[in-house]
């Protein structure tokens, strides 16, 4: 157990085994979240259809691209349900049961124990379909999709779970002050919404919102557009740059949340 | 009795404060869509201007804060908890309890919408309206009614819990129709004729759509939609009193 890396990983495998092989007991589950992706996805094409008719087109982007950017939004949803959701949701409980303790006591980083201990399938059919749409639009959408374009993509991808991560940590790590804020993450989530269409939709002064404070424009558009092969250097830089940024500041942000952790009855 | 209720289930209320302005605020998804239908030329084609956007969207939210129901998810936690079993004893149905506080939520919703609406218009001033007193007091009247059809259908869902302990997950589904059909996301009127109609042979535009053009001035066939909402409420109300009185023989308390 030398390698610290060798640790991480270790433990990692240990702990998705144990939750995969407890969740294999619901699989009416599973099968009641392929019907909600099934069914979230056509109400989503619906709307963004209605946008369509009569040869009118949405921010500049053709039916096609649209539909890339839902894919990736699709995908999104999928890593939250699959990652996000189940893992900080426990942080509130912890802190309400006074249960941190024990984590902050484990040999292993606090947040990364957190982040990672569950995972849920909950989320797979929707990481299915997000992909399988932005494979398929970006082929209708006259795009040939080489590995230099499926790396880009990829890394960008990377880049945007990233950024959604650290966005639901912050706000998870304000439970340790007022203990019953998971109810945040649901505003949060109605707010990444707007992730379903290109940021060019919007009117200006949301577009600058939604690059600057609230970073919605890396989670989505910016996944597209390099499925699209329109992505330039800089963005791309700008986007790795951002998701270090927040990843930073959620760090920075759950050691500072530490301080004021008095533990439950204290 | 009902008195003492509703100021009980007021003041449990009250201490959820916080966490009520996080669910109203959840509530912004027609602000986002108003956000994309202003930018996008397809309003126009509708003949729907900012401006009649602007009012449709914004009565859609306030409409949307006044119609949430969360029986659901609260009755099953009663019980698989156990705490149905002496709400059981008592002389009064579970769900008037229920009832009580959804209204008492209400209550306290009501400062934090006029807030988030006055804020509306702080942005844009143009989009600025005072339905007339006939509209605000039909707009009333098919809000309310569109809370109780919402109410009754959680109700309905809630009543399977005494068949299975994981309903919960059917709160996950319903919720797809609400977002798409009930015209919390588009004004129905954009949709394409057949899907209109089909939306039409559900509740969910009722829960939304309807009472939102009430309020925003919309033309709406008024009567139809007040009888469209009568029949389902009567209707659930049968479907709730059947269920109820089967559930409650099956019922064994959790644990037994």
């Amino acid at each position: 157990m030398g390698n610290p890396l060798r640790r991480y990983l270790l433990t990692l495998r240990r702990l998705w085994g144990t939750a995969l092989a407890m969740q294999l007991e619901y699989q009416a589950n599973l099968l009641l979240e392929v019907v909600a992706a099934v069914g979230n996805l056509l109400g989503s094409l619906l709307l963004l259809s209605l946008f369509y008719g009569g040869g009118r087109a949405l921010g500049g982007w053709s039916w096609p691209q649209a539909l890339v950017v839902l894919g990736v939004y699709t995908l999104l949803e999928g890593i939250t349900s699959t990652w996000l959701r189940p893992n900080l949701s426990t942080i509130v409980g912890h802190v309400q049961q006074g249960t941190l303790d024990f984590v902050l006591l484990k040999p292993i980083d606090s947040q990364f124990w957190l982040s990672t201990t569950r995972v849920s399938l909950m989320g797979l059919p929707e990481i299915a379909t997000g992909l399988g749409l932005m494979l398929w639009a970006s082929a209708r959408a006259g795009i040939r999709t080489t590995p230099w374009l499926l790396f880009q993509t990829s890394l960008m991808l990377v880049a945007s779970a990233l950024i959604l991560y650290s966005l639901w940590f912050l706000v998870a790590t304000t439970s340790i002050w007022f203990v019953k804020t998971w109810n945040a993450t649901e505003v949060l989530r109605a707010a990444l919404s707007s992730g379903r269409y290109p940021i060019s939709a919007y009117p200006m002064p949301i577009r600058r919102l939604f690059t600057m404070v609230l970073p919605v424009a890396f989670l989505t558009t910016v996944p597209a557009e390099a499925m699209l092969g329109r992505l330039t250097l800089p963005w791309l830089l700008l986007s790795l740059a951002v998701a270090c940024v927040f990843l930073a500041l959620s760090r920075a942000f759950w050691q500072f949340a530490l301080r004021f952790y008095t533990s439950a009855s204290s | 009795m009902a008195r003492a209720l509703l100021a009980s289930q007021y003041a449990l209320m009250l201490e959820f404060r916080a966490e009520v302005l996080l669910w109203a605020l959840a509530g912004l998804v027609p602000f986002v869509m108003l956000a994309v239908w202003i930018e996008s030329p397809a309003g126009a084609a509708l003949g729907m201007g900012p401006t009649e956007l602007a009012r449709y969207f914004l009565a859609a939210f306030v409409v949307r804060q006044f119609t949430v129901a969360w029986v659901l998810a609260v009755f099953e936690e009663d019980a698989l908890q156990g705490r149905l079993s002496p709400m059981l004893l008592q002389p009064l149905h579970p769900f008037w309890r229920y009832l009580a506080s959804h209204v008492a939520e209400q209550a306290i919703r009501l400062p934090i919408v006029v807030m988030i609406a006055a804020l509306f218009f702080l942005v844009l001033p143009w989009a600025f309206w005072l339905p007339t007193p006939q509209r605000a007091l039909l707009a009333l009247a098919a809000t309310f009614l569109a809370f109780l059809l919402n109410f009754l259908i959680q109700c309905s869902m809630a009543c399977l819990c005494f068949w299975s302990d994981r309903v919960n997950a059917l709160e996950r589904l319903i919720f797809i129709p609400m977002l798409f059909l009930s015209g919390m996301a588009a004004p129905l009127e954009a949709y394409p004729p057949a899907m209109r109609r089909l939306a039409e042979w559900t509740p969910f535009p009722l829960l939304v759509h309807f009472p939102a053009q009430l309020l925003s001035g919309g033309e709406i066939p008024i009567a139809a939609g007040f009888t469209a909402l009568a029949l389902w409420i009567t209707g659930l109300l049968l479907l709730v009193a059947v269920l109820w009185r089967a559930g409650v023989r099956r019922y064994g308390a959790m644990g037994a």
